[in-house]
């Protein structure tokens, strides 16, 4: 079995959806990052089957928002001279720009590149964000 | 404070903000001597990216009776726009000249693209067939000034409730006004979209039904607002034509309506009203277009902080 050290000083991303753990590492940018980053994909995990991990060897302050929005388990550590310190609880973030966007082909983002994509949470319970242009609605599990 | 503002959704001003705008708007119709040369030395842009000649025209002739003056385009081949040139761009060139812009544009949002990167007020004339908050205000000061109030109404909506933005608007504006009830007269292809049934309606406790026979329904109407069945919102041909006739108001059906039920409609019609009604004193349609001239010359001369 494939055996990746803990880290002393960083952050534990862990029950990521597999197959999630390549976006994910996108989004925060660890694919340019210039210290030790781990992607493990396709972990046995009894919640979930397969899951993926990040482990980043670095104290960061990463946007976490994203997370929430890919996928609410995904559960965050901070870790210090080898212990979690704090656990971040992820939710829906209100708002959102420049990570999804809009598929309405009405939609002047549709044509206008240049323009930032921005999303509201209109329904936290549903999981539906709505686009500020066009006000088509998605929900998070369409996305 | 409406000065420097942007009118881009009908839910951007407050009611309080709406009642200054109608209350102008009013003093106009009643001394229009009075504001003619309110806007002297003031430029209004008309960005028409795709052709509308009515509303174009309304702006147009309010700024010209209020003493202003209008440069814009009324299709986008005799503009930059054919070159490629972005809203923002364009905006902001458009900025430098003019001291107020008006946009019409195919793709929903743009208006709103434009008034992120303006330094002059944008005022959205139509955004694809999502909103179009100057019809709203037309139909609201048509509705104020002919009934005297904007509650305790029953408003009847007739025929493309889908794509028909005249509809979404003026559906969001009187969800905010007591005692409102909603009727909704559509084919099952064309019914209202669920963000306005759920958002809207449902969220702010709205008494609506939906219905498909405007002969169900126009007793219980104060006010009938039919709509086209716009031939460019769809993209097939056979479910336009299918479509376009099935809600048309004749003289029939206006015989089961209330004697003091007023029927708008944002213009132009195609033959969803038989001209028969155009002399019934009910049919307000036409007196509506120059209501809405006047919310216009309200709107811009707020917007720009004229006195």
């Amino acid at each position: 079995m494939l055996r990746i050290n803990s880290i002393k000083n960083g952050i534990v991303i862990d029950h990521i959806a597999a197959g999630l753990g390549i976006k994910i590492f996108q989004y925060l940018g660890l694919d340019k990052a210039d210290y030790t980053v781990a992607l493990i994909m396709n972990v046995d995990s009894k919640k979930l089957g397969k899951k993926d991990i990040i482990k980043i060897e670095n104290e960061l302050d990463l946007d976490y928002t994203v997370l929430g929005l890919l996928d609410p388990n995904i559960t965050v550590d901070i870790i210090k001279e080898n212990v979690i310190r704090e656990k971040i609880k992820l939710s829906l973030p209100e708002k959102v720009e420049n990570v999804i966007k809009c598929k309405n082909p009405r939609c002047i983002t549709s044509v206008e590149k240049y323009i930032p994509n921005i999303f509201h949470l209109v329904d936290h319970s549903a999981g539906e964000y709505r686009c500020t242009y066009c006000d088509e609605i998605y929900k998070v599990s369409d996305l | 404070m409406l000065k420097g503002r942007h009118l881009i959704d009908p839910m951007d001003f407050t009611l309080e903000e709406l009642d200054e705008i109608f209350e102008l708007a009013g003093d106009i119709i009643d001394h229009p001597v009075k504001y003619s040369d309110s806007m002297k030395g003031k430029l209004l842009a008309t960005l028409f990216y795709e052709p509308s000649t009515r509303t174009r025209f309304s702006f147009e002739a309010a700024m010209l009776r209020l003493g202003g003056q209008v440069i814009g385009f009324s299709e986008p081949g005799s503009s930059s726009v054919s070159k490629g040139e972005s809203v923002a761009d364009t905006i902001k060139t458009v900025g430098c000249y003019a001291d107020i812009a008006v946009m019409r544009h195919p793709k929903e949002g743009a208006p709103k693209v434009a008034s992120m990167y303006s330094e002059i007020p944008v005022i959205n004339a139509g955004d694809g067939g999502h909103q179009h908050p100057t019809q709203t205000l037309t139909d609201l000061l048509t509705i104020k000034t002919e009934k005297g109030r904007l509650s305790d109404l029953t408003i009847g909506f007739c025929g493309d409730l889908k794509f028909g933005r005249t509809v979404h608007s003026l559906i969001k504006a009187l969800s905010r006004y007591q005692g409102i009830k909603i009727v909704l007269i559509s084919p099952e292809e064309l019914m209202i979209p669920d963000y306005i049934r759920n958002e809207i309606l449902i969220n702010n406790n709205i008494e609506f039904k939906e219905a498909e026979r405007i002969e169900d329904e126009i007793g219980s109407l104060d006010i009938l607002y039919m709509t086209r069945v716009q031939k460019e919102r769809f993209f097939n041909e056979d479910d336009y034509i299918r479509l376009k006739d099935r809600f048309i108001l004749d003289k029939e059906k206006m015989e089961l309506a209330h004697a003091d039920m007023m029927v708008l409609h944002p213009l132009p019609r195609v033959n969803e009203i038989d001209y028969e009604i155009d002399e019934d004193p009910r049919a307000m349609y036409f007196k509506q277009a120059k209501y809405g001239m006047y919310a216009r010359m309200a709107l811009m001369l707020k917007l720009l902080g004229v006195k």
